[in-house]
């Protein structure tokens, strides 16, 4: 079992899996956020009764971190074989269908992973402005309604984020998509289909994610 | 039509090797690839140089012996050709034409343009082939195969390990080699006996052989001459894991 997990293949079955899994949490969180656009009571119950789930909160941020560090290893470790295996490059090279966003996974995972240390810095752990802590609300819980509005009325910020979604639906646009051919789920009839998971998912999370900034912006929220 | 070439000479395995620029005059569309490096040949050993060393076999694009990075493409710019297949008329006078060896750590460069592909050979030593009792041959109808199962096969089985997917794969990744390896035995009731220890078997060569992994670009099932599919690799993704799962 251990030298299944080990050998090229497994790692890559592990890539996909913790793909998945950290999917499947882009999605909640997305569905999550998005009753920002319910009011300021739908928001901030809805983070309160996260908080409320106290120990299991941490079991799930444990096992997001999991899949995180895991992911994140194994491509790095991944690529470092792919490189070695050819230590010469061409004079002339070319690209025949390879798409930019598939050639470009170890960036734009990289910079998620930038993007996602800033991004608990500031809504989670209030580092980039402590003042977050103290919005509250007439029931006494956080106000993360006022939060939102507050964070992206920074055009710095909210470029940022926006940016950084695009890097987050570039990674999902391939890596959507070659989860399906990692795990052997494709076939001749199915390739044309999975083929366009990715770039549906990465068009759903940019625009999906996008909208709340965009909506502080342009006064929908407020 | 006269052409600039930017060839790859390496003397030996231990030679670091550089990019060298020629000039060929009059070459004619008509000509294969091969053929006008042929030319070329000729033109050196007249000068005293030396030739410039490639790999090929039958030229008529069954062996999958001839090779070539030509800018940039494995067998060129023609789609489904291999080099012996490819002629003069894909390109126009005054091209450009950077010739390279295949580039990958487990196909070290024996002289200028030929590599050493016996990697693929161990990888073929570990799983592809039928095990069988000699005897008599079977009679040939004796294990029924719809048409579609074995055009399946068949599809694999095209693969004439020239190794363009190697070379073309952003990774040196051989998966679709052997994915056709697996596959044409995989889809075929003969096959099904060793099916998951062969898959085993075979991964463990390639990841001992230094190629890189598959990042699912489909690089290779563009490059191929034999328009080997990658969903074989799928095949292989499943067959391997089901040989890991089950023990
Ligand atoms: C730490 C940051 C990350 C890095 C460095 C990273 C890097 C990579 C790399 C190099 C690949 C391989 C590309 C390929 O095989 O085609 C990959 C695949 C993938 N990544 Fe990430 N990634 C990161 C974060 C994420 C996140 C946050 C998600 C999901 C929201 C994600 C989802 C996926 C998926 C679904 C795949 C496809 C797996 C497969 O090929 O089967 N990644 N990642
Ligand atoms: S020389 Fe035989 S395939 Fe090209």
């Amino acid at each position: 079992m251990f030298s299944f997990l080990c050998s090229s293949l497994g790692k890559k079955y592990l890539m996909a899996l913790t793909g998945l899994g950290l999917i499947g949490f882009v999605i909640a969180h997305l569905i999550g956020n998005l009753q920002v656009f319910a009011g300021p009571e739908a928001i901030n119950s809805y983070a309160q009764t996260l908080k409320d789930l106290g120990p299991l909160l941490w079991v799930a941020r444990g096992g997001l971190i999991v899949l995180f560090v895991t992911h994140l290893t194994l491509a790095l470790q991944l690529n470092r074989t792919n490189q070695m295996a050819r230590p010469i490059a061409y004079a002339k090279a070319d690209t025949i269908k390879a798409t930019l966003t598939s050639r470009t996974m170890v960036l734009s995972g990289l910079l998620i992973l930038l993007y996602v240390i800033y991004h608990l810095l500031h809504f989670t752990i209030h580092i980039i402005d402590p003042s977050y802590t103290a919005l509250l609300d007439a029931q006494g819980r956080h106000d993360v309604y006022q939060m939102i509005i507050a964070g992206f009325s920074h055009p710095v910020i909210t470029t940022t984020y926006l940016l950084a979604m695009f890097v987050l639906a570039a990674h999902l646009h391939h890596g959507a998509s070659s989860v399906f051919q990692t795990l052997g789920l494709n076939n001749g009839k199915y390739r044309p289909i999975t083929s366009l998971i990715g770039p549906a998912l990465a068009f759903l999370v940019f625009v999906g994610y996008g909208s709340i900034p965009v909506g502080v912006m342009l006064g929908w929220i407020n | 039509m006269n052409l600039t070439l930017h060839i790859w000479r390496q003397k030996d395995r231990n030679d670091t090797g550089k990019m060298t620029i020629y000039k060929l005059e009059d070459v004619s569309p008509d000509m294969s690839f091969l053929e006008m490096l042929d030319v070329l040949n000729e033109k050196l050993e007249v000068e005293g140089e030396e030739p410039v060393a490639f790999d090929h076999d039958c030229r008529e694009g069954i062996c999958g012996t001839c090779s070539l990075m030509i800018n940039g493409k494995a067998h060129g710019p023609r789609a489904s050709t291999t080099t012996c297949q490819l002629h003069m008329r894909e390109f126009k006078d005054g091209d450009e034409i950077f010739i390279e060896p295949w580039r990958a750590e487990a196909f070290p460069i024996v002289r200028d343009l030929v590599v050493d592909r016996s990697a693929f050979d161990k990888v073929i030593q570990a799983g592809g082939y039928i095990s069988v009792n000699t005897g008599n041959a079977q009679d040939a109808n004796c294990i029924p195969i719809s048409k579609e199962q074995a055009d399946i096969a068949m599809d694999a089985a095209a693969c004439i390990g020239c190794g363009a997917c190697v070379a073309q794969c952003k990774n040196s990744s051989a998966m679709l080699f052997v994915a056709a390896k697996v596959s044409q035995f995989a889809n075929l009731p003969q096959g099904q006996a060793e099916r998951y220890a062969r898959a085993k078997n075979m991964v463990a060569v390639m990841d001992d052989q230094h190629f890189g992994s598959c990042t699912n670009q489909y690089e290779c099932e563009a490059a191929c001459p034999k328009d080997i599919s990658a969903d074989f690799i799928a095949q292989l993704n499943r067959d391997f894991m089901k040989a890991g799962l089950t023990k």
